[in-house]
């Protein structure tokens, strides 16, 4: 881990954050496991080929600038996080090899484990039907997964001519294979559950 | 050659198509498939969005499965599967700690013995270009293809190690070698908006809308893939007014062979690409 110089400038997180004068910057560089935050000399590569800055909130530079000055809850509380589609242009290009997916992946983790959750909710209750597909059948079953993501996000109707066409193509089946050692899947999620 | 096989959930569900077009060009070229025992879901994105560990651990579970077999080849035509496969080797492989806590999780060692592989690297390097040329009945004359090759077989390229990660080339040679016109256009490695499409379906029409828009202007009438959800992406989220048909690139390989199959796949797709097919009489 690396030591970041105390807590400059002074936010309202680092005062609250806790034992050992870990400040935000500190926690996400744990996270990512790998180099520190701190190299990004903001050349906004990243941001220059990400394909959905012009939809994010904070651009993914502007995002490393504010963790550099502690503003937790406003990068946790970021619509950018959710709309990040991690298709890893910035890491792949980064001069400095800054992961920033990974960053992205940990700041994702951080708002659902502080419980600030997600500013995109319904990119979050797409994922949560989806892992709970696979908790319950240890296999994504489309038709069952979007159902499930449906009836979270209260978002009832949308794509319905399109799934009844796939369905009649039997592209989407209501019934699918599932993984006979369910057990074992259950116990991969039970085991590393964060929350 | 004999390798073993991890469908992926897409392959047996909305990408039915894929799934049997790549067993029908395996079979073709002699590589025999093996599916891995009991496969599970590799989490894909929704696993490392949200649980880094759970997004190890998922596909970790697949990779200890397939260590057991003697192949030592693993085929993976999701280029999301690919991806995650190819992630939990390079995290399990540069951390320690983490590789025991795994496999404490899993109660099973992991060790990276097996290589993770998507069909393209298999058909170009194991079978090669001469051979997959001399295997054409019906060359592909008149189809102009843009090969798309998204974001998932190639980043980050120190993990997937699959082709040049800004201008990759595999799959334009392979459908050279069928004889379609392969067009050189500039987002080849763009993305398609990925997962959004269920959450965020505006942001999603915009990104492939500009995609297939860029096809177009190289002089594309079609656009090829290897990914189930950029297939979905494409297929079904572009606008009818720049809409373009589009392929596996294992459906085109098969027709150029002659195989059986192509026809019934077509019809699975949501824009139809029969009329274009049908137009160059490789139907």
């Amino acid at each position: 881990m690396v030591k970041s110089f105390g807590c400059w400038p002074l936010t309202e997180d680092c005062e609250t954050n806790g034992e050992d004068m870990k400040t935000f910057l500190d926690e996400v560089n744990e996270k990512i496991h790998g180099v520190p935050i701190q190299r990004c000399y903001h050349c906004r590569k990243c941001t220059a080929g990400c394909p959905l800055a012009s939809v994010m909130e904070y651009n993914p530079n502007k995002i490393i600038k504010m963790i550099q000055l502690g503003m937790k809850e406003k990068v946790l509380g970021s619509s950018t996080i959710w709309l990040c589609a991690s298709c890893e242009t910035c890491i792949t290009r980064c001069p400095n090899e800054v992961d920033i997916a990974r960053m992205m992946d940990a700041l994702r983790e951080m708002a659902i484990v502080s419980g600030v959750g997600a500013r995109e909710k319904n990119v979050l209750h797409f994922h949560e039907a989806f892992l709970a597909n696979i908790r319950s059948n240890g296999r994504i079953n489309e038709t069952m997964m979007t159902v499930n993501y449906k009836l979270k996000s209260g978002d009832l109707f949308s794509d319905a001519a399109m799934g009844i066409s796939m369905f009649m193509k039997g592209k989407l089946a209501l019934i699918s294979p599932k993984t006979k050692d369910i057990q074992s899947v259950r116990g991969i999620f039970d085991k590393t559950k964060n929350a | 050659m004999k390798v073993q096989y991890y469908p992926g959930c897409s392959l047996h569900g909305t990408a039915k198509e894929y799934d049997q077009s790549v067993k029908a060009v395996s079979r073709a070229l002699g590589i025999e498939l093996k599916e891995v025992e009991d496969w599970s879901c590799c989490g894909a994105t929704s696993a490392h969005a949200t649980n880094f560990k759970l997004s190890v651990a998922l596909p970790a579970r697949n990779l200890a499965a397939a260590e057991k077999s003697d192949l030592k080849d693993v085929m993976v035509p999701c280029a999301a599967c690919f991806n995650r496969f190819k992630s939990a080797q390079h995290h399990l492989a540069g951390d320690a700690a983490l590789k025991t806590e795994v496999e404490k999780i899993l109660g099973r060692k992991v060790e990276g013995t097996v290589s993770v592989r998507n069909p393209i690297d298999i058909f170009c390097k194991d079978i090669g270009l001469d051979t997959l040329e001399g295997k054409v009945t019906r060359k592909l004359t008149g189809l102009k293809p843009v090969s798309y090759y998204g974001c998932l077989l190639l980043r980050p390229p120190e993990v997937c190690q699959f082709d040049d990660y800004e201008n990759p080339v595999l799959l334009d040679k392979l459908l050279g070698a069928m004889g379609a016109d392969v067009r050189p256009w500039s987002y080849k490695t763009d993305c398609c908006g990925g997962s959004l499409t269920i959450s965020r379906t505006d942001i999603v029409i915009k990104m492939v809308d500009k995609l297939v828009a860029m096809a177009r202007e190289a002089g594309a009438n079609c656009v090829v893939t290897a990914c189930p959800v950029c297939m979905a992406n494409l297929d079904m989220r572009a606008s009818e007014n720049v809409r373009l048909p589009v392929f596996y690139f294992t459906e085109l390989v098969a027709l150029a062979m002659g195989l059986q199959g192509p026809a019934s796949w077509f019809k699975l797709h949501n824009v139809d690409p029969t009329p274009l097919v049908s137009g160059l009489g490789l139907l």
